[in-house]
C-alpha cells in the first residue's frame, strides 16, 4: 500500500479532490443502502404477525408473535425433506464435483500441445456462458422419454422401457448433480490451472532426474502444490451448502419430481411469491442465511486450524 | 521439455488426448443436437431423434420464432437491458473503484465496511419484493436497470487490484499538471485498464443476458418478458403437454406462439423451443471466443484476491 498521508497538497486542493472522490463514490453508497440494506428491515416480518395487505408500514406496526413462524417452519412436513434435498444435492455435488474438476485440471495441465490445450479449454468453458434455462432445457429435451438418451439406451437393449429421468423423483439428484458438473467443469478448472502454474518448475526437473514418471510427478508435486487452492474451494463449498442454485433447480423442477427437487430456495419462492405467505417464507430465508454464515465462519476457522490457510 | 518419450509417456499422452476428445464431444454434442433438431421439420422429428444432420431440413421454426411479436419484444427487452446495464455499471463501477483505490481517500474504512456488508448480508427475496413494490419498480422496466447500476463490491475488489499495479508517478504528474480526478480517471485509468474493463464487461453482459430471476420475481406483464423467461415458459408448457397436465401458469405471449404451431406441421412446440434456445444462446456463443483472452486474466485476478 502507498503511504496513507501525502503531504504537500494545499487545503483547498485537498477539499476539491476529496469532493470529486465523494461524487464518484456516493451514488453507489446510496444504491447499496437502498437495494441491499433497506430490505434488511423487511426481515422483521419473520418475527411478526405480518400480512401482505398491511403494506410497508405493516413491517413496523404489526405485532410480535413469539417466533411462531420459526416454530411452524420446523413443524412443516415439507421442511426436513427440503433440507435433505438442499444438503444432498449440494454435498454430493461437491463431493463428486471437486475431485473430478481437479482431475480434469491435472490432465489438462499435462497437455503440452498448446493449441489443443486451448481448444479443450475454449470448448469446456462454453456451457458456463449459457443460462440454466438453455442448458437445463437442452438436457430436459435430451433426457425425456422420447429423447436421444432413452433412444440410445433402448437401441442398445440396456433398458426395456424409457427411463423417466425428470418425471421420476429417484433420478432428480443425479440429473441435477450431473448437469451441474458438466456446466462448470471447464470453468472450475481455471482456478486449479492458475494454482498449478504457480508450482515451482524446478521441482519437476529434479523429480524427472530422479526418475519420476509423469504420473508420479503429478501426484507428488502438482497435487501438494495446489492444496491451498483446494482448501479455499472446500471452504466455499461448505459455506455454500445451503445455497442451492435456484436458477438450476427451478428449471429442472416439475410437479412430478418435487419430492426430491424441492430445495429451500424454490420453497421460499413458492410459498412466498406464489402463495403470499410473506412472513413464513422470510423466516425460512433468514434461517438459511444465518446457518450459511455460521458454516462459513466455522469452515474458515477449521481450515485455519488444520492447514493454516483461510479466507479471512 | 523434461523426460524422454518412453512407452509409458506415450500411453499417458494418448489417454489424456482421448479423454479430452470425449469430454469435448459430450460438451458440444447437446448444442449440435439442438441446432440440427431446430432446423428439422417437427413432424419428422416426432418419428424419432436425428443424430448428425437434419433429415427434413426446414427453417419453419426459426422463422416462427423470429417473426413472433412476443419473442421480438422479449429480445428487445433483453438486449436493451444488457447493453444499458453493462455500459453504465462497468464505467461507473470502474470509477467508484478508482476513487476507492486512492490512498488519500478520507473515510476509507466506511466504504470498506459498507462494501463487505453488502456482499454478505441480504434481506432475501421477499423483502426485496416488498422493496420493489414500495419503490414502484414492480412490473416496471426500470427494475432491470436501477438495482444493477452499481456492479457490486466484488468487481470493485478486482478493479482495485488492477489499479494498484499502475505506476503511482502517472497520477502524481497528472495532478501537478492540474488534472481533476475525473480527468485522471477518464484519460489515464480507463485506457490503461482495458483488459480488466473488457473482462468484467463480458461477465456482466453474460449475467444480465442470462438472468431470468428478475422477470420471475418482479414482473408480470407480457411486455416485460425477457428471452430467457420466455424460453423457460416454453419449456414448462411443453413439459406440461408431455406430462398430460394443464399448462403451468397461463402466459399470453407463450400460448400465442404455441397456438400457431399445434398439430403436426413442420413446426411443433418442440422445434419452437429448440429454435428459441439456439437463437437466445447465439449472442453468447459468438461473443465469448473473442472475449476469452480477457476474461481468463480477469478471473485470475479475482481468484488471487479471493
Amino acid at each position: 500500500m502507498a503511504p496513507r498521508k501525502q503531504k504537500g497538497f494545499k487545503l483547498g486542493y485537498d477539499f476539491r479532490t476529496q469532493f470529486e472522490l465523494k461524487v464518484m463514490l456516493w451514488p453507489a453508497v446510496l444504491l447499496i443502502f437502498l437495494f441491499d440494506f433497506t430490505p434488511l428491515f423487511g426481515l422483521l416480518i419473520a418475527f411478526k404477525n405480518y400480512e401482505p395487505i398491511m403494506g410497508v408500514q405493516g413491517i413496523f406496526t404489526s405485532g410480535w408473535n413469539d417466533f411462531q413462524h420459526f416454530i411452524r417452519v420446523f413443524q412443516n412436513f415439507q421442511f426436513w425433506p427440503m433440507v435433505r434435498n438442499t444438503l444432498g444435492i449440494n454435498l454430493l455435488g461437491q463431493l463428486i464435483g471437486i475431485p473430478i474438476t481437479m482431475l480434469f485440471a491435472l490432465f489438462l495441465n499435462e497437455i503440452k500441445h498448446h493449441k489443443f490445450k486451448s481448444l479443450v479449454q475454449t470448448v469446456t468453458y462454453l456451457p458456463h456462458f449459457l443460462s440454466w434455462v438453455i442448458f437445463g432445457g437442452l438436457f430436459i429435451t435430451l433426457l425425456n422419454s422420447t429423447g436421444i438418451v432413452n433412444f440410445l439406451l433402448l437401441e442398445f437393449h440396456l433398458i426395456d422401457k424409457p427411463i423417466q429421468f425428470l418425471a421420476d423423483p429417484k433420478y432428480f439428484w443425479g440429473v441435477a448433480i450431473g448437469t451441474g458438473l458438466l456446466k462448470d467443469l471447464g470453468w472450475g478448472a481455471i482456478l486449479y490451472l492458475a494454482a498449478m502454474a504457480g508450482v515451482d518448475q524446478s521441482l519437476y526437473e529434479a523429480a524427472a532426474i530422479d526418475g519420476a514418471g509423469r504420473f508420479r510427478r503429478m501426484i507428488n508435486i502438482t497435487i501438494p502444490g495446489i492444496m491451498p487452492t483446494l482448501m479455499v474451494l472446500i471452504i466455499f463449498a461448505v459455506s455454500g451448502m445451503l445455497n442451492n442454485n435456484f436458477t438450476q433447480i427451478f428449471v429442472l423442477q416439475n410437479s412430478l419430481n418435487l419430492p426430491t427437487s424441492q430445495v429451500i430456495d424454490t420453497f421460499v419462492y413458492q410459498t412466498g411469491l406464489l402463495q403470499f405467505q410473506f412472513a413464513s417464507a422470510t423466516a425460512i430465508g433468514l434461517l438459511k442465511t444465518v446457518f450459511a454464515l455460521m458454516l462459513l465462519i466455522g469452515a474458515n476457522a477449521l481450515s485455519k486450524k488444520i492447514t493454516k490457510t483461510g479466507l479471512f | 521439455m523434461v523426460g524422454g518419450k518412453s512407452p509409458g509417456e506415450r500411453l499417458f499422452n494418448l489417454s489424456t488426448f482421448i479423454i479430452m476428445i470425449i469430454l469435448m464431444i459430450v460438451t458440444l454434442y447437446p448444442f449440435w443436437f439442438s441446432l440440427i433438431s431446430s432446423l428439422n421439420s417437427g413432424a419428422d422429428l416426432a418419428r424419432g431423434p436425428i443424430f448428425l444432420w437434419p433429415r427434413e431440413f426446414s427453417l419453419g421454426s426459426w422463422s416462427a420464432v423470429l417473426s413472433d411479436t412476443g419473442m421480438l419484444k422479449a429480445l428487445w427487452v433483453t438486449a436493451s437491458r444488457t447493453v444499458i446495464v453493462t455500459v453504465v455499471s462497468i464505467l461507473y463501477t470502474a470509477m467508484f473503484a478508482y476513487a476507492f483505490s486512492r490512498s488519500y481517500l478520507k473515510g476509507k474504512k466506511f466504504y470498506i465496511m459498507i462494501g463487505f456488508a453488502s456482499m454478505y448480508f441480504s434481506g432475501g427475496i421477499i423483502p426485496s419484493f416488498m422493496l420493489m413494490n414500495w419503490l414502484g419498480l414492480y412490473d416496471n422496466y426500470l427494475v432491470y436497470i436501477l438495482p444493477s447500476l452499481f456492479g457490486g463490491f466484488w468487481n470493485v475488489i478486482i478493479f482495485n487490484a488492477n489499479y494498484k499495479a499502475l505506476p503511482e508517478a502517472l497520477f502524481e504528474s497528472a495532478k501537478i499538471d492540474g488534472a481533476s480526478e475525473f480527468r485522471i480517471f477518464l484519460q489515464i485509468v480507463v485506457p490503461l485498464s482495458k483488459p480488466v474493463l473488457a473482462a468484467l464487461a463480458v461477465f456482466t453482459a453474460v449475467n444480465v443476458w442470462n438472468d431470468y430471476g428478475t422477470t420471475l420475481y418482479f414482473t408480470q406483464s407480457n411486455d416485460l418478458q425477457t428471452l430467457q423467461y420466455m424460453i423457460l415458459r416454453l419449456i414448462q408448457s411443453n413439459r406440461a403437454v408431455e406430462n398430460m397436465m394443464s399448462l403451468q401458469g397461463s402466459n399470453l405471449a407463450v400460448s400465442a406462439l404455441l397456438n400457431n404451431t399445434k398439430g403436426q406441421g413442420p413446426v411443433t412446440a418442440q422445434t419452437i423451443e429448440l429454435a428459441a434456445m439456439v437463437i437466445a444462446s447465439l449472442p453468447m456463443i459468438i461473443m465469448y471466443p473473442f472475449a476469452q483472452r480477457f476474461f481468463v486474466k480477469g478471473v485470475l485476478v479475482g481468484s488471487v484476491k479471493g
